[in-house]
């Protein structure tokens, strides 16, 4: 007896039908997936849309406005600012997805734990509360400071910023399923902890975890941006959108084309993902709007 | 509740002994050094090694976290390693700036957010709903300097409505104070305003789904007072969560803000310390902050009493 | 603490009471200038850093024995008679009447005395004239005398000296402080006073006008000359966005901006409020400065190498926006200054020869090493540098990068003499400011000192010899062969390579006037209307 696991169906295959139902009833979620998979083709394929080096130099041909030779401008370097912004779109899509990734994952990992053992949520929720007390854009500076300006200390600060959000989240969902008849029963089954919170926790987690990860993966962007407008974000030399964006900060007025770009790029992109979100969390639960 | 409070503080403090010896780890680990910065760009690395024996930045680290406690105990957060002014005074003089922005970002975010949140609810479907959803998207996909500067651009510069940057104490004249604030609390607090209309949104219609609220209005009530009287109040709670949950996206916020409107508060002294690893500065207001914000989110968790009378510690 | 008490109980107060701004009326009868400095000032010893905006700072409350003019003469400032033996081993000086501290002591010899001794602790030339010195003696109270070992034809330029580290004169008790330590106490005698209660660092430095200062009668000539305070009060106020500071200066929330970057100068020139000008006649030199410790460039054919290879013409642009604002500069001295030339320079100055540049890195061995640029981002004429090396590196076919981290970690990083991967650096860029180059005596990095001298530590004993040689130079035709000397053994040894010459300009609305043309941004003369 103790050795039969009860084997419920996962809640998997119908979520996912239902997403795509529901999806279909959002038209705004759809128009934000085509939006977020063109700037992720164009981040893959810059080099073969009419891109140059983004890191080619040339002071002579400095801060000229969108012309036939710069299609959005040169940047006070010379630089050519649409190549910039092309090759700009791997940086900060890659900063939003990696850090969207693992404050996932950790988050998950925490946070199906500590919803589940008591004396641990105590501990952990301090540490949480604590981690979140300072702000992202500190500990990025501090990390910035400790070693030296890099996409990796800028997902790693991000991503310490944004895992308390995932932790609460997912805590509370197994505070909640953890009183769940069928969770009980696989209890009373002999089920090992282990294999309760992986076989019915977890599926359950999956869609409310997905529609997170999307915004904080478009926060996250645009933390970057803020980041580099601070001077702790990715190092300018290669480009994001937020680092165009923050060293040409002061010619905002004399050279606007050297923000717009980026911004729109960053904001659309943004935009994109935020509705993606909205549309998934409206197709798979509408009661997650009251959390999220 | 007495023990709740009591447990809630006694954690708050647990809280901030981690975090003062998580940050006081990090910037003695930090590879910055005040003395280079101190002796200036003509120095040589004697003149760096002379200042840095001055200053007792060459003590073993147990040493130095041990003084920093012994004097925290005493109310002493420590000199600046610059200035010279004991960091209580930097900070108080700092202290009103932010606080006053927050605040006003605060209220500002609140009085705008919630309304439209209950409106889009209660017109639910209709062109309004759909535009206060365009317009809590569109909050979250600028970022705050953008809008600052584009906010400058219009109202300081082309219009001359408003002065370009700085901050006025509140004892120099309310109106000037006010209107040193209104350009920042707009551009710090649209995010904001953004997350707390979503959310009041959703959480209304949940709420107006509930059978009560169906009994209110079948009993005659008003619309505006089922609304209002109701709903609202049955809302609240996750709106509150969102508030506090909030204070963090402000804190980083306005450091940014501070930046641009030349505003002097505690987020650009910050930055400013870390730039120059003037450590006392740092530790002092990192704990601070977590002291701030965990007391904050304390006050949250209390005010759900006001408004759920289900809920008591 | 009682104050933020004070404050916050003034939140709660109604907002009609508060509606009066009393202060307005109060400031309306003051004239108070509003200045938007270069940097923020958090240091008050300028002779315990050579930070500019702590030299600034100086220029406000303290006073020089001697100052120079704008013909580069040395003029008494502080002093109102010298004398110099024949032998030219002792000097004499007696001070003017009338010279008072802000704590209304008088200023005796003593104080000169302690403060000299002081700045001769940290400063290069007063180091140099401490070594030459037999001793400072009091005659009374207002006359002095200094006795020298041997000559030291620098003496009263040493006095005389305008940048880091000036020869500021303090109240002999603070002059006692240790040299390495922060003094506190801005007691000085010059035409302002620090109000240090209103002193808010990072935001606000307030000044008011000396009124027991007696200047001079001269008219005033860079730092010499009559010191007249035309306004009552100055307000340095940092703003550290310079879109803001732009745009403050534009809607008159500021009156004078110290130094606009070159990109904003066609905006704020539209203004018709506004005058954008260069007040400064000798600007400040960019520069790459070597590692002399690790490869590849303790190898002296890697730096000639580069000498073929940089364009200043590109760090003109790179650095300066307009050609207007900047121009390449072929001397280890400040271009525009006596003992500039362009002796030996050839290698940089003639047509690019990247060819020649790959040759010699060829036969200096060149294996691939790493080369490692180290930047701070938050300054933009280093960071403009340093992407203008690295592209030039990279067309050269070495292996550079840049590792990119803010000013702070510059400086301490720079001081690390371990190899790059340990933490150490191969190049970095910073400016110097014209008058801290015009000689072989206040130009520190042509030094060649090994271990003492400055960040990458180069050592060339030949260097030095020469350097000793222009010291002893009697008169100014030696003093030119001397410094020619120097530079020429510069283009051989190459302690670093100079990028350009740059002007940072200044704006200033148009209700101000009296504005001094020179190198440093002084506050005395100027009038508000």
């Amino acid at each position: 007896m103790a050795a039969i696991a009860l084997d419920l169906p996962r809640s998997a295959s119908p979520t996912w039908r239902r997403l795509k139902d529901a999806l279909r009833r959002h038209p705004t979620a759809i128009v934000g997936a085509l939006v977020l998979m063109i700037m992720i083709l164009i981040a893959i394929f810059a080099p073969w849309l009419g891109t140059i080096d983004p890191q080619a130099v040339s002071p002579i041909r400095r801060l000229k406005p969108p012309s036939a030779e710069f299609w959005f401008g040169s940047d006070m370097l010379g630089r050519d600012v649409y190549s910039r912004v092309l090759y700009g779109a791997r940086v900060s899509l890659s900063v939003g997805l990696a850090v969207a990734f693992f404050s996932t994952l950790v988050g998950l990992a925490i946070g199906l734990v500590t919803g589940y053992i008591r004396w641990l949520d105590a501990i952990v929720m301090r540490i949480m509360d604590g981690l979140m007390s300072i702000p992202s854009v500190l500990l990025a500076i501090a990390l910035m400071a400790l070693t030296t300006a890099s996409i990796q200390n800028v997902v790693l600060a991000i991503t310490l910023a944004e895992v308390p959000r995932v932790v609460r989240l997912v805590r509370s969902l197994v505070l909640g399923l953890r009183e769940q008849p069928y969770v009980e029963a696989a209890i009373a089954a002999g089920t090992t902890l282990p294999r309760i919170l992986v076989r019915h926790i977890l599926p359950n987690t999956v869609a409310p975890l997905l529609v997170q990860a999307t915004y904080v993966c478009a926060s996250a962007m645009i933390t970057e941006a803020i980041l580099s407008f601070i001077g702790a974000g990715t190092p300018p030399n290669i480009p994001s959108w937020g680092n165009i964006m923050a060293e040409a900060r002061s010619l905002f007025q004399i050279a606007g084309y050297l923000i717009l770009f980026p911004g729109l790029c960053l904001s659309i992109t943004v935009l994109a993902v935020n509705l993606l979100g909205d549309g998934m969390r409206d197709a798979l639960d509408p009661r997650l709007a009251r959390r999220m | 509740m007495f023990a709740y409070v009591v447990r809630r503080l006694f954690a708050t403090i647990v809280v901030m002994a981690v975090v003062a010896f998580f940050v006081f780890s990090l910037l003695y680990l930090t590879p910055g050094d005040p003395a280079a910065v101190i002796a200036g760009d003509a120095a040589t690395s004697d003149d760096i090694r002379r200042i840095r024996a001055n200053l007792g930045l060459d003590e073993p680290f147990l040493v130095r976290f041990g003084g920093w406690v012994w004097g925290l105990l005493h109310g002493d957060l420590g000199t600046s390693i610059f200035t010279n002014l004991p960091v209580t005074r930097l900070i108080a003089q700092r202290v009103e700036p932010t606080v006053a922005l927050t605040l006003c970002t605060l209220l500002v975010a609140v009085a705008v957010a919630v309304p439209l949140g209950v409106i889009a609810a209660a017109r639910v479907g209709t062109w309004i709903d759909r535009s206060v959803m365009a317009f809590s998207v569109l909050g979250f996909s600028v970022p705050v300097f953008v809008l600052a500067y584009i906010l400058i651009l219009t109202f300081s510069i082309e219009l001359d409505w408003l002065p370009v940057q700085g901050y006025r104490n509140f004892d120099e004249g309310v109106w000037e104070w006010l209107r040193h604030l209104i350009l920042p609390s707009i551009a710090l607090g649209t995010v904001y305003m953004a997350l707390i209309a979503r959310i009041t949104r959703a959480t209304m219609l949940d709420v107006l789904a509930q059978d009560y609220v169906r009994t209110a209005q079948a009993k005659g009530l008003a619309p505006h007072s089922v609304l209002v009287g109701h709903a609202l109040k049955n809302a609240a709670v996750p709106i509150m969560t969102i508030v506090g949950i909030g204070i963090a996206l402000l804190i980083s916020g306005a450091i940014v803000t501070e930046t641009v409107f030349a505003i002097p508060g505690i987020g650009r002294l910050t930055v400013d310390a870390i730039l120059r690893r003037d450590y006392p500065i740092i530790q002092g207001v990192i704990l601070i902050f977590s002291a701030t914000y965990v007391l904050i989110n304390l006050a949250v968790d209390l005010s759900y009493m006001l408004f759920d009378p289900r809920i008591r510690y | 603490m009682k104050s933020t008490l004070r404050r916050l109980a003034g939140f709660v107060v109604l907002a009609a009471v508060a509606a009066l701004p009393a202060s307005v009326a109060l400031a309306q009868s003051q004239k108070v200038l509003k200045f938007i400095p270069q940097a923020d000032l958090r240091i008050l010893d300028p002779i315990s850093t050579t930070a500019y905006i702590t030299r600034n700072h100086g220029y406000m409350v303290y006073d020089t024995l001697f100052a120079m003019d704008e013909k580069f003469q040395v003029k008494p400032q502080m002093v109102d008679k010298f004398d110099v033996s024949k032998d030219q081993l002792t000097y004499t000086f007696t001070l003017r009447d009338g010279l008072k501290f802000h704590d209304g002591q008088p200023v005796r010899s003593a104080d000169c005395i302690a403060s000299i001794d002081r700045w001769s602790k940290r400063d290069a030339l007063g180091q140099k004239l401490a070594e030459a010195t037999e001793s400072w003696s009091a005659v009374d109270d207002k006359t002095f005398r200094l006795k020298l070992k041997k000559p030291f034809p620098l003496t009263l330029e040493g006095l005389a000296k305008p940048s880091s580290n000036v020869p500021f004169i303090m109240p002999e008790r603070i002059a006692k402080t240790d040299p390495f330590k922060n003094i506190d106490d801005t007691t000085g005698s010059g035409p302002f006073k620090f109000v240090k209660a209103e002193w808010v660092p990072g935001n606000k430095v307030v000044y008011v006008k000396n009124t027991d200062y007696v200047p001079r009668k001269e008219p005033p000539s860079w730092a010499s000359g009559g010191k007249v305070v035309k306004v009552d009060r100055v307000e340095w106020i940092y703003i550290p966005d310079s879109a803001t500071a732009a745009a403050a200066l534009s809607a008159g929330e500021a009156d004078w901006w110290e130094n606009l970057p070159a990109d904003l100068i066609p905006l704020l020139s539209r203004n018709k409020n506004i005058t954008v000008k260069n007040i400064d006649p000798m600007g400040s030199m960019g520069m790459i400065r070597f590692n002399f410790l690790h490869p590849p460039f303790n190898n002296v054919k890697m730096r000639q190498a580069l000498l073929y290879a940089i364009n200043q013409q590109d760090y003109v642009i790179g650095i300066a926006g307009d050609p207007k604002n900047g121009n390449p500069c072929y001397s280890y001295f400040t271009c525009g200054t006596p003992l500039a030339s362009e002796v030996a320079a050839d290698p940089l100055k003639g047509k690019r020869d990247l060819e020649k540049a790959k040759q010699l890195i060829k036969e200096s061995g060149y294996k691939g090493e790493r080369i490692v640029i180290i930047d701070a981002t938050d300054q933009p004429m280093v960071h403009a540098q340093s992407l203008l090396t690295l592209d030039l590196l990279k067309r050269l076919g070495l292996n550079a990068e840049v590792q990119a981290g803010d000013w702070g970690t510059l400086i301490t990083r720079r001081a690390v003499r371990e190899p790059p991967e340990k933490g150490g650096w191969n190049i970095f860029h910073t400016w110097i400011v014209g008058p801290d180059m015009v000689n072989p005596a206040v130009n520190f990095p042509i030094r060649g000192t090994g271990d003492k001298a400055w960040f990458g530590w180069p050592t060339d004993a030949k260097l030095e010899e020469l350097r000793e040689a222009w010291f002893n130079a009697t008169d100014q035709a030696s003093s030119k062969k001397a410094a020619d000397a120097v530079q020429e053994r510069a283009y051989e040894f190459v302690p670093f390579i100079t990028t350009a010459q740059f002007i940072l300009p200044t704006a200033y609305r148009s209700n101000i006037s009296g504005v001094i043309i020179a190198p440093i941004a002084f506050l005395w003369n100027v009038e508000k209307k």
